[in-house]
């Protein structure tokens, strides 16, 4: 079977006047359907830059990536962004939601870019609001909610396309540790109930716990592999 | 799908009121003027029409060149001429009259206004009177026989000219001479003519040594003549009169309808010139808009990113910042239009106390108001192109990184 997502010797160089920045330095990684994938690596590592690779927010300087078994060098700006909304669901540590929207029409958005009917996608997000315990606060709007509350609103929105992937940058990052805790075992669930492919970008080694795959960045550079299929399952609480 | 592109972008407008407010000054107050110059210029242009389908279509003006009713020009019409005119075929009757300034004294106040030397034959006097619309308010108009009588405008009936309202049997004096008021005209609505005075016709020649010089003649034609060639045989037999060449005429002669065209035409460039200066605001108003975009997208910079990051193509993000400049103009112009309709009535309003009503009558236009709802829509999705295409532009990863 093809892997999911998979970088062959992917560079990324940002130049700065002169000086040239090697921010990823041939970069080799596989990732399956279905696996909790963790990239840990402290600050300045690469890791963000990495995680919008993968994320096909942005194309490498020099290397290829396939997603789902296409080559996104191949594609157009606009056939990207489609690729993206369909197969990718986005949580950032910031939350990022729309200010003027509501939590609803915050989940909603997504689908909009994919020309979803309408009552199909009011339908689905309620429910995923639900879902996450926000069915009470569907008309609030991001500043009447915490912190916790933004961010399970990110993952229903995360959620909207049925992605297959699910790409966490540093979700816990803005939460007191119950919060984070309920994201964690949100994403988690994701992964045992509904199969979906985990990509967590995080510097914090406590949520290495939760991966089945974790894979340590530093300077570029990816340093190790660790972990197998049943590490979550085992170390879990 | 077209509601969740008006949806996102309303909202963001209502975020930050007072700004998008200011933007929509920018817009509304182009399209007010616009409207209320288009809206009063039709409503004027219909005025004078009337007016002038008022004086029959069948009457023919004959002035010297280069002076609207006898005024401003070195030419002068003769007794001569108004018998050469009397004479062709398709005339039925005419009359000639004279105008000038004259110096009015009254309660030891003096004026300048317009003296008309008017003749006294009954028949020559109801032309005259037809032509110009006039009706007698009180007393009576001059009479066969009157030597120093005066019929004044409507203004004498009140304080305004001398402090004093004149009376019927009151005398006032002309140039010198004192005169005896018979009668009264009611109010016409054109201040220089309720201000003026009317003497006889030998009163006036004598008075301003203007023996044997008409201002002007009202040539009036027979039933079921054709006015335009009754005109052209009054031209010819003029000429020849005259002694003159065709095209060098030294003296003009018009139908009513020919006279409200050369108003209309007046007015026409009038309403150009205006409406020209309202669109230059108008487009200060579109310049504001593209500013508050710009300002908008810079702003907004990390929404964009978000956007992208949850699948938004260049094109949705371009069709909402575009909705949003569009949303700016149709507002604009929807309270342009309002204040603009409301203006003109007031303008309506005004005339109809300082003159009367059925002067000036203000229609709304539905086609012209439809239109400049879609020229606002236009000038605002304009204005917007460039700063949405800036932001449909940005880079997903810079924009996500923007603070």
């Amino acid at each position: 079977m093809k892997p999911l997502i998979e970088l062959k010797d992917v560079w990324k160089t940002y130049y700065l006047g002169e000086n040239v920045l090697n921010v990823l330095k041939g970069i080799n990684v596989t990732i399956e359907k279905g696996e909790f994938v963790v990239i840990i690596g402290p600050s300045g590592s690469g890791k963000s830059t990495l995680m919008n690779q993968v994320g096909v927010l942005d194309i490498p300087t020099k290397g290829t990536i396939f997603l789902d078994g296409i080559d996104i060098s191949t594609l157009k700006e606009s056939e990207l962004a489609q690729l993206r909304g369909k197969k990718i669901g986005f949580v950032f540590q910031q939350f990022n939601l729309i200010p003027t929207l509501t939590a609803l029409e915050n989940v909603i958005l997504p689908s909009i870019f994919q020309n979803t009917p309408e009552v199909k996608r009011v339908a689905r997000a309620k429910s995923l609001l639900t879902k996450v315990g926000l069915g009470d606060r569907m008309d609030h709007k991001p500043t009447e909610l915490s912190g916790g509350q933004q961010q399970r609103v990110a993952i229903a929105r995360a959620l909207i396309n049925d992605p297959e992937i699910i790409l966490a940058d540093e979700p816990t990052g803005n939460l007191d540790s119950k919060a984070g805790e309920q994201v964690m075992d949100m994403l988690a669930q994701l992964h045992t109930d509904e199969k979906k492919t985990i990509i967590l970008v995080t510097h914090d080694t406590n949520l290495v716990d939760y991966s089945e795959k974790t894979i340590h960045i530093k300077d570029g550079v990816i340093e190790s592999i660790s972990g197998g299929k049943l590490a979550h399952k085992n170390n879990r609480r | 799908m077209i509601k969740d592109y008006i949806n996102i972008p309303w909202k963001e407008i209502r975020r930050r009121k007072v700004r998008s407010w200011l933007t929509l000054i920018g817009i509304f107050i182009g399209i007010a003027t616009i409207v209320s110059l288009i809206t009063l210029g039709q409503g004027l242009e219909n005025a004078i029409e009337g007016q002038f389908s008022a004086l029959g279509k069948d009457k023919l003006f004959i002035t010297p060149k280069g002076g609207t009713f006898g005024m401003g020009s070195s030419e002068v019409l003769t007794e001569d001429d108004l018998d050469v005119i009397r004479q062709t075929s398709g005339v039925k009757r005419a009359a000639g009259m004279g105008t000038t300034i004259g110096r009015y004294e009254f309660n030891d106040i003096v004026r300048y206004n317009f003296v008309a030397g008017i003749p006294t034959p009954p028949e020559e006097r109801a032309l005259i009177g037809e032509a110009q619309t006039w009706h007698i308010e009180k007393g009576r108009s001059i009479e066969q026989g009157d030597k120093y009588k005066v019929l004044l405008g409507h203004e004498y009936t009140q304080t305004g000219q001398f402090e004093k309202a004149l009376d019927l049997g009151g005398k006032i004096n002309i140039n010198g001479i004192e005169f005896k008021v018979v009668g009264f005209l009611e109010k016409i609505g054109s201040p220089p003519d309720d201000k003026s005075g009317f003497i006889p016709l030998d009163t006036y020649a004598e008075l301003y040594n203007k023996e044997n010089e008409l201002g002007y003649i009202i040539a009036q034609t027979q039933v079921d003549e054709d006015i335009t060639k009754v005109a052209d045989a009054v031209t010819k037999n003029l000429r020849k009169q005259h002694n003159v060449d065709k095209g060098k005429e030294d003296f003009v002669v018009e139908t009513p309808e020919q006279l409200a065209a050369t108003f209309a035409v007046i007015l026409d460039i009038v309403q150009i010139v205006l409406i020209g200066i309202a669109g230059i605001s108008l487009l200060v108003g579109g310049v504001g808009i593209m500013n508050t975009m710009y300002t908008s997208v810079l702003e907004r910079t990390k929404e964009i990113g978000i956007m992208k990051a949850l699948g938004a193509r260049n094109s949705h993000i371009m069709a909402l910042f575009l909705v949003e400049s569009g949303i700016y103009g149709l507002s604009g112009g929807l309270i342009g239009a309002v204040i603009g309709i409301g203006f003109a009535k007031l303008v309506e309003l005004v005339f109809i106390i300082a003159v009367g009503p059925a002067f000036l009558s203000i229609q709304i236009d539905g086609t012209l108001i439809l239109g400049t709802l879609l020229f606002s829509f236009l000038v605002g999705c304009l204005s917007g192109i460039a700063p949405a295409r800036r932001a449909s532009k940005l880079h997903p990863v810079d924009s996500l990184r923007y603070e």
